[in-house]
């Protein structure tokens, strides 16, 4: 991969993020730890260039999160500089919400697509960037760069505007809100190539390691903490193993790998014969599933 | 490598969706788990039998999928070692026709799909004309399903003589035919050598890897719009934007539109590092020397070939909302990065997408293409988009719901835009109202037929004229019957109708008087662009507010018994909308006040 690509995408995500500083009453950008948000955070970097970047990043917690992506979290801002904001749906917290008492569907229901809506509407925030990429899922294919959001954050398939060259249309009334995505024309192997030509860093998780795992249908489970409830016989192995995708940690499977450094894992993905979505659970719900989690205020 | 951003255009019976899906699955981007999926749908929703649907892996909305047909724009990614391609997935129906202008404005080619058994047909003609107007030059034939016509080269060479003959008008640069047959995977990736020997061309892939990609403006003069200042601190100034043509070099001169102010370039950011040069297409932050002004929407050019500023324009005009364009209604716009209000002063002829014809029209509808001109509230920089895309692009935004309603490109500006200017006159308004100790004002009363507004105007004129002020009532009767004789009750008509209403009452109230005007005026965008003709506190807007029941119970003209047994059309309150204000200055509640009370509480905002 050389050069131009990335001046072709680079440019057209730094071109989108510069238009909503430039646009929005109260932007703020999502900020999930994972290798597509590092990305976005150095293209914001770069959009504004000698100066900071001009909006806080928000981190939705569900308290199931690998240690090591909050332990990165944290030092990124830090290192950084920018304003981080987390927020966690207290309702949820109450209730003793996770994915394993709750199921995957419940979980992300309130600790991920409701704390988003109550953090936006806590913020009032009228601008939430995402790092979704249109190549992920079938219906992220037909996502606007611009998505558009009725009050209420539903998102209508019917009701998104047409995006017709670079101009986006911005204007919005009381209680609409817009969520923009600047790497939606990435593919998974440029966001790799570009990590390895900026040298961006990325939570260790992605690098193989000997980590302890147990085998749940027929997928690598990360035993993280304690929480992991195990079945009666069954030991956590020490395997190596990485992850494409994080999430929470319970709904993220690893695959088996040996791909410690950035070049092994560009390798890797290129000869991939599966997509990265394999790896979360929440996919599999059924055909459609994303489609039905965006409408209700999923990103 | 470079990367290729392309438009698929046809039916779904084209075999467009299979095509996609078939280019996606030769160039390994079909992941195993997507394949398993895909042969579940096949089962499920396939209509190719035992066979996997291509055509499955690329529709994806649910509803589409369940009907069978394709409603949206989807974008599809792939890569060859040559290329990286963007495919922009457009359905094909006349009633998408603005998604597929969505598709068409960011591709550099496009692939045209004809069914080898059908021909060239109405619909391959109009995608071939939005391709051409959105300014693609560069198109490949793919005359589809050969396996249904016996392989046939006379069938493929009719065809394509068939079409450069319709496509000379067009303007296209290169068009190349490929015979091909998507489900069979002929001439899609690899050149067919077995089933059509005849055929020597490339393979639709091979074609896709060598058409050019190089945008047209990277050869002209350096030109950027301004998106986003710099500011971090007092240390730093930089423009922020997206290169829209040519090159920019540190030391290069450069003048910024429409001031005019001149200055050369210090530095030229590309990212968070400083370049020796940076071209179109590139996001970048440029330092000039000097401590120039230049805010969101300049445009930035190099000093020897500056950017022309004008108001007016010549353009093309695609609709895309379900409500019609109405000429003289303000709409907001944006063209590169400027935001503007504006208005179509003219529909001079639609365009019929299907034959090229031109028609009259004093509207346009959904999916509708008109020649118009247009006239912006203030002067922005532009180039004509045939030669600057970026330049000479603009969308129409509806002002109430903030949709995006309308895409434009610009031909030319008007001469008129430079030549006339308003005169400034010394004897001013404020000296003739002063003349006869009053302030000038306009009352504009709106509500529903039989409201009470020309009751209470009329005693409201009384009142005033009693305290020796110099008034003038505009309503209906004394305007339809002479100025606006030529309208009717359509909505065009309506809005035209208000607008002239509207300018009589500036020059009134440039005159010095106090206008009352009384119309139903029943929407919101036309009172706003009223309001708009005057300086602040002068347009007082009085909602004359008697419930649609209360009107047709009094019906004191006959009127809504007419409209009800359909004799009146275009009727407000019965089949037209009625659009109450939001924030009057003035609400007057008729059921609970009497209208010599409605009047007190005029005067009372008037002396105050």
């Amino acid at each position: 991969m050389d050069h131009t690509i990335f001046s072709d995408l680079e440019s057209e995500s730094i071109e989108i993020i510069r238009e909503v500083a430039a646009t929005a009453a109260k932007p703020v950008m999502l900020y999930s730890i994972g290798k597509d948000s590092s990305v976005m955070l150095r293209l914001a970097q770069k959009a504004f260039y000698p100066g900071p970047i001009p909006f806080p990043l928000m981190h939705i917690d569900t308290g199931w999160k690998f240690r090591e992506m909050i332990a990165f979290r944290d030092l990124t801002a830090k290192e950084i500089g920018f304003e981080l904001i987390t927020y966690t749906n207290q309702r949820g917290v109450a209730e003793g919400v996770g994915p394993i008492t709750h199921g995957s569907a419940y979980h992300t229901d309130v600790m991920k697509t409701e704390a988003l809506k109550q953090a936006l509407d806590l913020h009032r925030f009228d601008v939430a960037f995402g790092g979704a990429r249109r190549d992920e899922e079938k219906s992220r294919a037909k996502e606007r760069i611009f998505s558009f959001r009725a009050p209420g954050h539903r998102w209508e398939p019917k009701a998104q505007r047409p995006e017709l060259w670079n101009l986006y249309n911005t204007r919005i009334n009381g209680g609409e809100t817009i969520r923009v995505f600047p790497l939606s024309n990435w593919t998974e192997a440029d966001i790799w190539a570009y990590i390895r030509q900026e040298n961006i860093p990325i939570v260790p998780l992605y690098f193989a390691a000997k980590r302890p795992v147990v085998k749940r249908f027929d997928q690598w489970i990360m035993v993280d903490d304690d929480r992991l409830p195990l079945e009666p016989g069954e030991k956590p192995q020490m395997r190596m193993v990485r992850f494409r995708t994080l999430g929470c940690y319970p709904l993220t499977a690893a695959i088996e790998s040996n791909a410690t450094t950035l070049d092994e894992i560009v390798a890797e993905t290129l000869g991939a014969t599966t997509s990265e979505r394999q790896g979360r659970i929440i996919d599999h719900d059924g055909a459609g599933s994303m489609e039905r989690k965006k409408q209700e205020g999923y990103f | 490598m470079d990367t290729l951003r392309f438009l698929t255009c046809g039916s779904v019976d084209d075999g467009k969706s299979t095509l996609i899906g078939r280019l996606l699955y030769e160039t390994k981007l079909i992941f195993e788990d997507q394949l398993e999926a895909l042969k579940a749908d096949s089962k499920k929703f396939g209509t190719q039998g035992e066979r996997l649907d291509f055509a499955l892996l690329v529709d994806g909305l649910q509803a589409e999928r369940e009907q069978g047909i394709t409603i949206d724009v989807a974008y599809r990614f792939f890569a060859t070692p040559r290329r990286r391609f963007i495919v922009a997935d457009t359905p094909g129906h006349e009633q998408y026709t603005r998604n597929m202008a969505t598709g068409a404005s960011t591709a550099q080619a496009a692939v045209l799909l004809i069914d080898a058994r059908k021909g060239v047909l109405v619909q391959t003609k109009r995608h071939s004309r939005i391709v051409s107007m959105l300014g693609i030059r560069h198109v490949a034939l793919a005359v589809n399903k050969m396996d249904l016509v016996d392989w046939s080269q006379a069938v493929f060479d009719e065809i394509q003589v068939d079409y450069r003959r319709f496509a000379q008008e067009l303007g296209f640069e290169t068009i190349t035919a490929i015979p091909a047959s998507a489900l069979e995977g002929h001439n899609i990736v690899a050149r067919d050598e077995v089933a059509m020997p005849w055929y020597q061309g490339l393979s639709l892939l091979q074609w896709l890897e060598t058409v050019p990609a190089a945008a047209r403006e990277a050869a002209q003069p350096f030109t950027m719009p301004v998106q986003w200042v710099n500011r971090p601190n007092l240390d730093f100034r930089g423009f922020s934007g997206r290169i829209s043509s040519g090159s920019i070099n540190p030391g290069d001169t450069v003048r910024i539109s429409p001031s005019g102010v001149t200055s050369r370039v210090k530095d030229v950011l590309v990212g968070n590092s400083r370049a020796t040069e940076a071209i179109a297409g590139q996001s970048v932050t440029l330092v000039l020397e000097d401590e120039v002004d230049a805010s969101r929407g300049d445009v930035i050019a190099a000093a020897l070939n500056p950017v022309e500023s004008a108001d007016q324009f010549e353009g093309e005009l695609l609709w895309m909302s379900q409500h019609p364009l109405l000429p003289g209604r303000p709409y907001a716009a944006l063209i590169h990065s400027k935001s503007a209000s504006i208005s179509i002063t003219h529909i001079k002829h639609h365009l019929d997408i299907n034959t090229g014809a031109h028609l009259a029209g004093k509207t346009l509808g959904l999916n509708e293409i008109a020649i118009v001109n247009v006239s912006f509230d203030r002067p922005v920089p532009f180039a004509p988009y045939s030669e600057n895309m970026r330049l000479g692009a603009f969308i129409v935004i509806d002002k109430l719901t903030n949709e995006t309603v309308g895409a434009g490109m610009i031909h030319f500006a008007l001469r008129r835009a430079v030549n006339i200017h308003w005169q400034a006159l010394e004897v001013t308004k404020a000296a003739r109202a002063g003349m006869k100790h009053q302030q000038a004002r306009c009352l504009w009363f709106t509500g529903l037929s039989g409201s009470g507004k020309s009751t209470i105007a009329n005693l409201l004129e009384k009142r005033l004229h009693a305290d020796g002020k110099h008034t003038y009532i505009l309503d209906g009767d004394n305007v339809r019957h002479g100025l606006n004789r030529d309208l009717g009750f359509t909505e065009a008509d309506r809005v035209e109708n208000i607008r002239r209403v509207a300018e009589v009452a500036k020059l009134l109230v440039d005159a010095g008087l106090i206008v009352i005007v009384a119309f139903i005026s029943p929407f919101r965008a036309e009172r706003e662009l009223a309001r708009g003709l005057f300086d602040p506190g002068e347009f007082i807007e009085v909602f004359v507010d008697t419930p649609l029941e209360e009107c047709e119970r009094r019906d004191m003209k006959g009127l809504y018994a007419k409209a009800r047994r359909g004799e009146l059309k275009n009727f407000t309150g019965i089949d037209s909308d009625y659009e109450p204000p939001q924030s009057p200055e003035i609400h007057l509640r008729t059921i609970e006040v009497r209208p010599e009370a409605c009047v007190d509480q005029i005067v009372h905002l008037l002396r105050s």
